[in-house]
């Protein structure tokens, strides 16, 4: 008896594609795809997208399982040896916080927002890889809460990171961000998250947090960024030949798609603040100061990538000097403000101690020592008269990216930056030109933001007071915010050090 | 430029969430003082457009800047005032309406001499 041939992996993909891109005959078209076309993109011939992967659904399952199996092994030993007490230090847990409350939620976005284009490209090769990225980035929330619960079994501010995600203040950031782009047509969402995001920016979100968490003694993290890195290599790929074959397609494809390219550089630039905030000031042991981050991973990768997409006529981001010069500011100014409103926050803040100010003056010698080491000594001076400093005020937003109109103006970085646009007889606040630049390019969209000072003072936050609102945002009082001194992680983590030098004697 | 939208009517469907009669009477007004970043940005309010404009001087000012060290040294006389943009010298008796103070308008104000902490505009 003969065997049946074993198809070979080219083989088994070609049968896997081909045929789903038959010719409706009892629908017409625009009813199957009614996304494909309001956007004003223009696709000749999808028989010309090259897929990078050539991937089947068997041999997905099989590198997706063995890359779990082995995910899961560490972070069993990790919890049977008590990982969290090898950490360099328990501020480090802040940065965690951060992580799956700001972070893990858009791994589902990005999961929700490529089912959709999977479903919505008329090409059959672009719609599988979508529906590939869109289970891998299921896989990632997954694997990022299971990873982070481990800490929910000893530190605040975890639990109800999902609930948090929708309500809290500062989480309208990125929340905001990933539901602008799902709001989009499926090829403006894949140039936001596939191009600008997983592209030209990933390399700044993953790269820092998943050092940070190697220089501070987190496997537990480390593992799962090593675990979703195979998948993220390949979503770079994808964004790379998205872009590529829309430029390709059709020349009048190209303003459209730099258009997308300025708005979700900028987006993703506002969002990537919170990192920049992390790396400078939340990890105990710094990897690397986020200016020279954004040295290398956008002026000089960014850099070579634009100058290969220039041949399609494709141009470096708008604003991206003005990004590239903010580098010097971003960390300090978002540190700032989330050391005045803790007391709204689901995480802990301190003040960088005297080594920590002098290696933020070496890493940021044109700007630290002058504007924000006095605003620092200031409120040390202040916490040691009992006098610790916390805006009791609210903070007016950004219509668009939806951060506290904190940044300052380009070439005077002592004053705020402050940007107005009109539209139907009410004033729309933005803290940028980029920001402003997206206002009015769709005031129709962004003049219906739900910008959470605005909901709180409507009275749509569980009530006027602060306490009323923290306990709508299931923020536990007097554990999950203020500064770190005194916090109940605090206290917990020093009966540990305690415990430890009593056995080494 | 426009929206870009599937559904023609969209720029009809829109609900602006932040109209003024959400505010059940009151206006949002933002505040700024200038070089004192230790105030990380303007500061909302939702104040009755009535409230007289030495209200918001008198009360609301010392209550959420008065922990600067600088804020007790304001001499009021001398301070610049801008709203929406323009140089103005507001009416303290007047209504923070009648002063041009309207629905998100920003109230902005400089304190010739003092420009924060060690002058770091902080």
């Amino acid at each position: 008896m003969n065997a049946p041939l074993k198809l070979g992996l080219k083989q088994r993909y070609s049968l896997l594609t081909s045929g789903l891109d038959w010719t409706p005959s009892y629908q017409p078209f625009e009813k199957i795809y009614p996304y494909a076309e309001f956007e004003g993109i223009k696709i000749h011939d999808w028989s010309k997208w090259e897929d990078p992967f050539r991937l089947t659904m068997d041999a997905y399952w099989k590198f997706q399982a063995e890359k779990e199996r082995k995910l899961y092994a560490v972070l069993d030993s990790f919890a049977q040896n008590n990982g969290q007490m090898n950490l360099s230090d328990v501020r480090y847990v802040n940065a965690l916080k951060l992580f799956l409350t700001g972070v893990s939620p858009l791994e589902y976005q990005a999961h929700r927002g490529f089912a959709h284009v999977g479903r919505h490209v008329p090409g059959v090769g672009p719609r599988i890889a979508a529906q590939m990225q869109s289970l891998d980035e299921l896989r990632h929330v997954q694997t990022q809460v299971h990873t982070l619960s481990h800490y929910n079994k000893f530190f605040d501010g975890f639990s109800e990171f999902r609930h948090m995600h929708d309500r809290v203040w500062y989480l309208s950031v990125p929340k905001s961000f990933f539901d602008d782009a799902r709001t989009a047509g499926p090829f403006e969402y894949f140039i936001a998250i596939g191009f600008a995001f997983e592209y030209v920016l990933t390399n700044l979100l993953f790269v820092p947090f998943m050092s940070g968490a190697a220089y501070n003694g987190d496997l537990a993290t480390v593992t799962f960024g090593f675990s979703a890195q195979s998948d993220e290599s390949r979503h770079m790929t994808l964004g790379i030949e998205v872009i590529k074959f829309l430029l390709e397609q059709d020349p009048g494809n190209l303003p459209i798609v730099q258009k997308w390219v300025d708005k979700w550089f900028w987006r993703g630039h506002r969002v990537l603040g919170l990192v920049a905030m992390m790396m400078d000031y939340m990890l105990p042991k710094k990897i690397m100061s986020w200016r020279e981050a954004w040295e290398i991973y956008f002026t000089e990768a960014g850099g070579s990538l634009f100058e290969d997409l220039a041949r399609y006529g494709l141009k470096v981001p708008k604003y991206a000097d003005v990004a590239t010069a903010e580098a010097d500011h971003l960390s300090h100014q978002n540190w700032a403000t989330f050391y005045q409103y803790c007391h709204a926050a689901g995480f802990h803040t301190w003040l960088p101690s005297a080594e920590e100010m002098d290696w933020l003056s070496e890493k940021y010698p044109t700007t630290f020592d002058k504007y924000y080491r006095p605003r620092f000594e200031m409120w040390a001076e202040m916490e040691k008269e009992g006098k610790r400093f916390y805006n009791n005020a609210l903070p007016q937003l950004c219509s668009v990216c939806q951060i506290p109109m904190v940044y300052t103006e380009h070439g005077d970085h002592g004053a705020t930056s402050f940007r107005v646009s009109d539209y139907k007889g009410e004033k729309y606040h933005t803290c940028s030109d980029g920001c402003k630049d997206i206002f009015d390019g769709e005031p129709e969209k962004y003049s219906q933001a739900w910008l959470p000072v605005h909901q709180i003072f409507q009275g749509n936050c569980g009530g006027a007071g602060l306490e009323d609102v923290l306990k709508w945002y299931k923020l536990n009082l007097g554990a999950d915010n203020l500064q770190q001194a005194g916090s109940p992680d605090q206290k917990l983590w020093d009966e540990w050090m305690a415990a430890k030098d009593k056995v080494a004697g | 430029m426009s929206v870009v939208a599937l559904d023609k009517q969209y720029a009809d469907k829109v609900e602006i969430r932040d109209r003024l009669e959400n505010f059940h009477g009151n206006q949002v007004v933002y505040v700024h003082w200038e070089d004192h970043l230790m105030f990380c940005a303007a500061l909302a309010f939702p104040l009755p457009p009535g409230m007289p404009f030495g209200a918001l001087v008198k009360e609301i000012l010392p209550t959420y800047y008065g922990m600067h060290p600088d804020f007790a040294k304001i001499d009021w006389s001398k301070v610049r005032w801008m709203i929406d943009g323009i140089e103005t010298s507001p009416r303290l008796e007047a209504s923070l309406q009648d002063n041009g103070v309207g629905h998100k308008s920003i109230i902005r104000f400089w304190t010739p001499g003092l420009d924060g902490y060690k002058h770091s505009r902080s």
